[in-house]
């Protein structure tokens, strides 16, 4: 079920992006930005992620590579 | 130069992995420098119990062209105490550590044992673009404290479709683990004896794989959609964590009453997330949500919001909130009743319970110089989760069997680029 969700999300997701509005390159500059990128800041999302790793029961979702850590 | 900066941002968004083990997104790495070089050091303190310092040094050295490759180094030194997982009684409670010493704690507490340890890890990634459509990264890892070893390998493809509007990532890693319990392995679900432990050496593997799109919607928005599957085997039990014996009807427990806990040796876990970007008029509104599932029954939902506040060319705030629901996993127990049938996994390790974290908290960056940029951050985290819930037995209603924990972390961070 859920997969299936993430399916139709997924779907959406480009479905809206190709149908809805084009960007064109000259139209980026702002997407080009530094805090644009979905992670600003990686040392910081590091951090944080190691914590909530050895704090909580789920982890992972924004990329693959995982354990390294006996804390958990 | 600027497209490829926000492609490259876009491809490490997706394969940026737990820990930060590849693909670190470096304030630096913005200046569009040939060298940058990021210090930080974070400081996380929970009240009365752990405390982490934790300074890293990230090195990056821009190829060009979309080439890139980082070295990650961390050290973390941990010191303070941890629940034991025994739970809390109306009596004075002695417990062995695993290296032979006894402490008590006083009735009403939740026990805990104290430790310390250091932690240092080393990750690389390198990430090059195959043609104009596909890029690849690959990332290693190795990390290491005294019970725990690490070695990792992560791969991603990124494609892009649609006059690059569209990015789908296909990544997948290796982690293969060992584990050297400090005082032996204990035998799941027996009763706590130091003596009964069997001096070994155990391994943990893990396999994952993630699928992600990743769409810029408007010239102001973009969003990412990614599933992810992680298949775990070997040792995943905490050898530390036991489990209190009680009285089914008093609750009270006995000196010595402690089985050991066990958890299966097989998980898989599941997880979609969604992820987006939005730029306001002069500020980025960040959003994001995990719906995450596994076989042990944990499920637990996410969401977590930036604002990235542009104070003047040389300064931004960002605030952060966070909030987290977790759903327990099918063998979590307070604790169990002395003489009833022993059940094939159970643990008392409050990170399996029903839970709630809550974390707030704010950066500042400000550019001191050209290429330069000095951070700092401070977060507020509490952890909550049912204090007296239904299945306390006798005594253990007067206690508090899930105190709130409180977490103040402090970071510092200092990011040159060299031209």
């Amino acid at each position: 079920m859920k997969l299936r969700l993430m399916l139709v999300g997924a779907g959406l997701l480009l479905v809206y992006g190709c149908a809805v509005q084009s960007v064109e390159p000259w139209q980026r500059d702002l997407l080009s930005e530094e805090h644009m990128q979905l992670v600003p800041d990686g040392v910081t999302n590091g951090l944080d992620e190691h914590i909530y790793f050895s704090k909580e029961a789920s982890s992972g979702g924004q990329g693959v590579g995982g354990g390294g850590c006996g804390c958990n | 130069m600027q497209l490829n900066s926000s492609l490259r941002g876009r491809l490490r968004s997706a394969t940026c992995a737990l820990l930060a083990v590849t693909a670190g997104t470096t304030t630096a790495a913005n200046f569009h420098s040939k060298w940058t070089v990021e210090g930080a050091s974070l400081l996380y303190a929970e009240s009365k119990r752990t405390t982490v310092f934790e300074p890293l040094l990230v090195i990056k050295r821009d190829f060009g062209e979309g080439q890139t490759l980082e070295g990650k180094f961390v050290f973390d030194a941990m010191t303070g105490a941890s629940p034991t997982g025994a739970a809390a009684t109306n009596r004075v409670q002695t417990f062995t550590t695993p290296s032979g010493q006894r402490h008590q704690t006083s009735s009403g507490e939740v026990p805990t044992r104290s430790f310390q340890d250091q932690r240092g890890s080393v990750d690389l990634s390198w990430l090059k673009p195959l043609n104009r459509r596909f890029r690849t990264e690959l990332g290693g890892h190795v990390s290491a404290e005294t019970d725990y070893r690490s070695t990792g390998l992560t791969a991603t493809l990124a494609a892009d479709f649609n006059q690059k509007l569209t990015t789908i990532s296909l990544g997948g890693g290796m982690n293969s683990d060992r584990i050297d319990p400090v005082g032996g392995v204990p035998e799941g679900l027996t009763r706590v004896d130091p003596r009964s432990t069997v001096e070994k050496t155990l391994s943990k593997h893990i396999a994952d794989g993630m699928l992600g799109v990743t769409q810029i919607l408007t010239p102001r928005w973009l969003a990412q959609v990614n599933y992810s599957y992680a298949d775990e085997n070997g040792y995943l039990t905490e050898p530390y964590k036991m489990i209190s014996l009680i009285d089914s009807i008093t609750g009270e427990t006995r000196t010595g009453d402690y089985l050991y806990e066990k958890r299966p040796d097989h998980r898989v876990r599941q997880s979609v997330y969604f992820s987006s970007a939005y730029h306001l008029a002069s500020d980025v509104f960040h959003v994001s949500y995990r719906n995450y599932w596994d076989d042990w029954g944990v499920r637990s939902h996410t969401v977590d919001l930036k604002y990235d506040l542009e104070v003047s060319d040389k300064v931004y705030l960002e605030p952060h909130w966070r909030g987290y629901y977790q759903r327990g996993a099918d063998f979590y127990v307070y604790s169990l009743p002395r003489g009833a049938l022993t059940p094939e996994f159970a643990t008392s390790d409050y990170r399996f319970g029903d839970l709630k974290t809550l974390t707030v908290g704010c950066k500042i960056g400000v550019k001191t110089a050209e290429l330069q940029e000095f951070s700092a951050r401070i977060e507020y985290m509490q952890q909550s989760g049912n204090e007296y819930p239904e299945e306390a037995i006798g005594v253990q209603r007067n206690y508090s069997m899930f105190p709130p924990l409180d977490i103040l972390i402090l970071q510092v961070g200092y990011a040159i680029g060299l031209p």
